[in-house]
């Protein structure tokens, strides 16, 4: 008993020491997985950008459960992890509950930005703006004038994303009409790419001919029965042109990358508080590379370039779903 | 709505109900033989999986085929080794290999292709196409039958074609040949059956690897004919709506086709129309999403009819000594 004793204090001696020696940066996948293409994988490229830079190294999980969210946070804080990166809004209640034991640990949250806790950096994106700018082109590139939205999960945030976008179409074409379906209401309806191709197709029965996909890995069906079916898309959040090439019209980038890189190049030394990553921070923006040339006119770009500005300036406002829980230009 | 959307909408049925349907014919030799199977799902997506992955290295869609059912058979194989040699609870097992499933396809699909759990996309020959039935192209403009020959009928996957004459295949193997009767008297009285000098035990392998084929054809669908590649978890529950509509339809076989034409309608009327209007009432569409699972509780509640399943479901059979 006595030297099972001492075995388990050794041990537990050890794994401190060890976990306060290396203040390894940590971060926390969302339950859409580290490879969705997509969100996570976005915040992956960031990490892995700072590792390769630095030559440093980064714990990370890929939540597989509701129920690992606390346990992950705590995991990381009490093996020493600093700063502990987290994805999505649905961490927002676990960091609430456990930031305050960890008080010298640093938190970041992504998509979170209503907490009120001294040792969160919180990043909330402006998704609706970089969504007005997608659904800008999704409007000049429709013929048939009517463009579609497919969201993931039927939360606040894809509202957000739908509502930019249909202000955006909007302001191209005030008659254009915007067809927004939601894939479902549990987790699981950001993996279903049968339902988002099966929404696309029905999208596509309704005569859109541009459909904007912010759905997850459900993203992936709708993107491809639009390359089948000979319409355009429009990824989210990381780059997806390359997708399918000539047949993506753009992408909405939200640059969590980055937000992640800034967390990681900081270290222990992370400013908390509040950001907001805007048009103006380059936090959001579409993606123009070779693979969408073709497809991207040069007065569509001065029209969305201009339109980036005046936001910027302030001249044009993008109304946010946020405000009052309801959009101006579509009903969901 | 018009005859048109109408059409479209019955279309998508056909789409979404193909799956559904297999798996359950898959469950239903499974069930009527005295095994139950909640492992379908687990199959379907073993079979998505590796149908997928070969077909994007061999470039073959009949090769992927091919492995997707020789994947969805040894977890069959498994699953009877399990529940009919070793005579352990066939829930268990079942709930096993759906978790097996869900893990390995993603570690493997990671090990050979480091693209997150999936499979690169699939293109041309390793993806089923549609069929053009004859002649579709001409008639399609002809009032009414028109588009129900040119939409509805012509125009899917061979895999959809083959999961339709599944259903009389099955009706006919289960309730006018020799095998078949056999195959139900095993779910109800296995003691008689091996009084009459028939081998339990194989016969219960057989349905659970007919089970295995029928599930692997359902996931390869998935995989090359719906989509064109995998995706972790794709298979999304409906291989346990699947068992739902096996259950509504009481273990048969044209009952289950109508059964999966239901809930692939719900379906697709849920993707279709958000909310429903009636008239100052709004459906909203998770109540289409739940109503498959509320009809089947209420089928098995004995409301409508009485769902008995096989007298010896979910029992090993142990020879009398």
């Amino acid at each position: 008993m006595t030297l099972m004793k001492t075995l388990m204090g050794a041990a537990a001696a050890v794994a401190l020491t060890a976990g306060a020696a290396l203040a390894e940066p940590a971060l926390i996948f969302d339950l859409g997985g580290k490879f969705d293409k997509s969100f996570n994988e976005a915040a992956f490229n960031g990490a892995k950008r700072w590792a390769d830079e630095t030559g440093g190294s980064f714990r990370e999980i890929e939540l597989q459960s509701e129920a690992q969210r606390e346990q992950a946070l705590r995991r990381f804080a009490e093996a020493g992890a600093n700063p502990v990166i987290t994805m999505g809004f649905a961490m927002a209640d676990p960091l609430s509950a456990v930031a305050a034991d960890y008080p010298d640990t640093k938190f970041v949250a992504v998509d979170v930005t209503w907490l009120d806790a001294p040792n969160i950096r919180q990043i909330g994106f402006a998704e609706h703006e970089g969504s007005y700018l997608v659904g800008m082109l999704a409007a000049m590139a429709s013929k048939s004038g009517t463009v579609g939205f497919v969201g993931g999960m039927d939360i606040p945030l894809i509202r957000h994303f739908g509502c930019g976008y249909a202000q955006g179409a909007k302001a191209v074409n005030a008659d254009i009409k915007i067809v927004a379906n939601m894939t479902g209401t549990t987790p699981a309806a950001w993996n279903d790419p049968v339902k988002g191709s099966e929404l696309t197709k029905a999208q596509i029965s309704q005569g859109a001919d541009v459909v904007y996909a912010a759905a997850g890995g459900t993203g992936v069906g709708v993107l491809q029965t639009a390359a089948d079916e000979g319409i355009l898309s429009i990824g989210v959040d990381s780059n997806q042109n390359h997708l399918h090439p000539g047949k993506v019209l753009t992408s909405m980038l939200k640059r969590v990358d980055v937000a992640v890189y800034d967390a990681m190049k900081a270290g222990e030394n992370l400013e908390t508080g509040v950001f907001n990553m805007g048009l103006a921070e380059e936090g959001v923006g579409y993606a123009l590379d070779d693979n969408n040339a073709p497809l991207i006119s040069d007065e569509m770009k001065a029209a969305v370039d201009k339109a980036r500005q005046d936001i910027i300036d302030g001249n044009l406002k993008v109304v946010s779903y946020y405000e009052n829980d309801s959009c101006p230009a579509i009903n969901f | 709505m018009d005859f048109l959307t109408i059409i479209q909408v019955l279309d998508s049925t056909v789409r979404l109900a193909t799956p559904l349907l297999l798996a359950c014919l898959a469950g239903l030799f499974s069930e009527r033989a005295g095994i139950f199977d909640i492992g379908l799902e687990g199959k379907m997506l073993m079979s998505a999986f590796f149908s997928a992955a070969v077909a994007a290295v061999t470039g073959s869609v009949w090769l992927g085929l091919l492995a997707g059912i020789a994947a969805s058979l040894l977890l069959a194989g498994l699953h009877g080794l399990a529940s009919i040699t070793f005579r352990g609870n066939q829930l268990i097992s079942g709930v096993a290999i759906n978790f097996l499933a869900a893990g390995m396809t993603v570690l493997i699909a990671q090990d050979w292709f480091q693209q997150g759990g999936r499979t690169p996309s699939l293109i041309g020959g390793g993806r089923f196409g549609p069929i053009d039935w004859p002649l579709s192209e001409t008639l399609a403009n002809v009032p009414v039958i028109g588009p129900v020959y040119a939409e509805l009928l012509s125009g899917h996957s061979i895999l959809v074609y083959v999961a339709f004459l599944a259903v009389p295949a099955t009706w006919w193997v289960l309730f006018r040949t020799r095998f078949g009767l056999r195959l139900r008297a095993v779910g109800e009285n296995p003691a008689a059956v091996d009084t009459a000098g028939v081998s339990v035990v194989g016969l219960r392998y057989a349905a659970v690897m007919i089970c295995g084929v029928l599930c692997g054809i359902a996931g390869a669908y998935l995989a090359t004919a719906l989509q064109a590649g995998f995706v972790k978890d794709m298979t999304a529950g409906r291989g346990f709506i699947a068992l739902a509509a096996l259950i509504f339809a009481k273990w048969r076989p044209w009952h289950a086709m109508w059964a999966c034409l239901l809930f692939g309608l719900l379906q697709a009327i849920a993707l279709r129309f958000q909310n429903i209007d009636l008239g100052g009432v709004v459906i909203p569409v998770q109540v289409m999403d739940a109503l498959p699972y509320v009809l089947t509780v209420v089928i098995l509640a004995g409301f409508v009819g009485k769902a008995i399943p096989p007298r010896a479901g979910g029992e090993p059979y142990v020879k009398e000594r």
